[in-house]
């Protein structure tokens, strides 16, 4: 793959409305019972307002740019040979329902070892007024020819 | 955080893991890639078979320190590497045993360290969550 993506900055992609029943769909997805990812009153009691996803649910937002970094004609990424090496997820805050999030991802690494390439992405998630909410740290490994 | 010993067990369960967890995860998710519901597919590109997503993986292993901690805005930073896969049987699925234990404590913080495994290998590493008080 191209190591001169590293440092580039990537437009937003368009918002991601977290919709209530997108947020229980993936919580029982990861085996969540929690009330407080399920039931509105629970939340509300908790001082949120609306139902919390879970820790995990800002792939699906972060996704989207990962997706802009695949089809990047000069990346030069096979989508066929990339596996997933790390994630990291750095909170300010839970992501709730209601939520409306923009992410806006930029290379930060791209190395080669052994005849794979690894590239480091961080995507910056914020919310309608242009808050942080999260910021996911992907490492795509991409095989090389064996 | 005087109330954590470094070592403690915090939460620990046990996740039985079959091939409708993992179809309704791509749901969820948007995980469409048919490693992780086609044998043939897997077996085509040199896996031994249909694997659970590394995202999945990730996701059941917060669940215990979330429902131990209470409020998830307590969860500062988590972070794991995939470093094995979790093979998923057709018939049988596949259980993932997830122990969290305190790795490090400090005035208004603490790392809790997961430790997961799949047929008695750990198949995350340095799996950490840091939690505030």
């Amino acid at each position: 793959m191209n190591p001169d993506i590293a440092g580039r900055e990537f437009p937003p992609a368009a918002p991601y409305l977290v919709g209530r029943e997108k947020v229980r769909e993936f919580a029982r997805a990861v085996f969540s019972d929690n009330p407080i990812n399920h039931d509105p009153e629970a939340a509300i009691a908790a001082g949120y307002t609306d139902i919390v996803a879970p820790p995990t649910f800002p792939i699906v937002v972060q996704e989207r740019t990962l997706a802009q970094l695949l089809a990047e004609p000069d990346a030069g990424i096979d989508f066929t040979r990339v596996v997933h090496g790390d994630q990291r997820f750095t909170y300010t805050r839970p992501i709730v329902a209601g939520d409306e999030l923009t992410a806006r991802l930029t290379v930060t690494n791209v190395k080669s070892l052994g005849g794979h390439s690894m590239v480091t992405s961080e995507s910056t998630i914020v919310d309608a007024a242009g808050k942080h909410v999260v910021t996911a740290t992907s490492t795509l490994v991409v095989r090389g020819d064996e | 955080m005087s109330e954590l010993t470094v070592g403690d067990i915090v939460a620990e369960r046990d996740f039985h893991l079959t091939r409708d967890s993992l179809v309704r995860y791509a749901g969820a998710s948007g995980d469409f890639n048919p490693i992780h519901y086609r044998d043939d597919v897997a077996t085509s590109v040199g896996l031994p078979g249909v694997l659970a997503h590394g995202m999945l993986t990730m996701g059941i292993a917060a669940q215990p320190v979330i429902d131990w901690l209470g409020d998830p805005a307590r969860v500062v930073d988590y972070q794991v590497r995939f470093t094995r896969p979790v093979l998923v049987d057709a018939t049988d699925g596949a259980l993932v045993r997830v122990v969290a234990k305190v790795g490090a404590v400090d005035e208004d913080s603490a790392r809790i360290d997961l430790t997961v495994t799949f047929e008695d290998e750990t198949v995350l590493g340095k799996a950490q969550l840091r939690i505030r008080a």
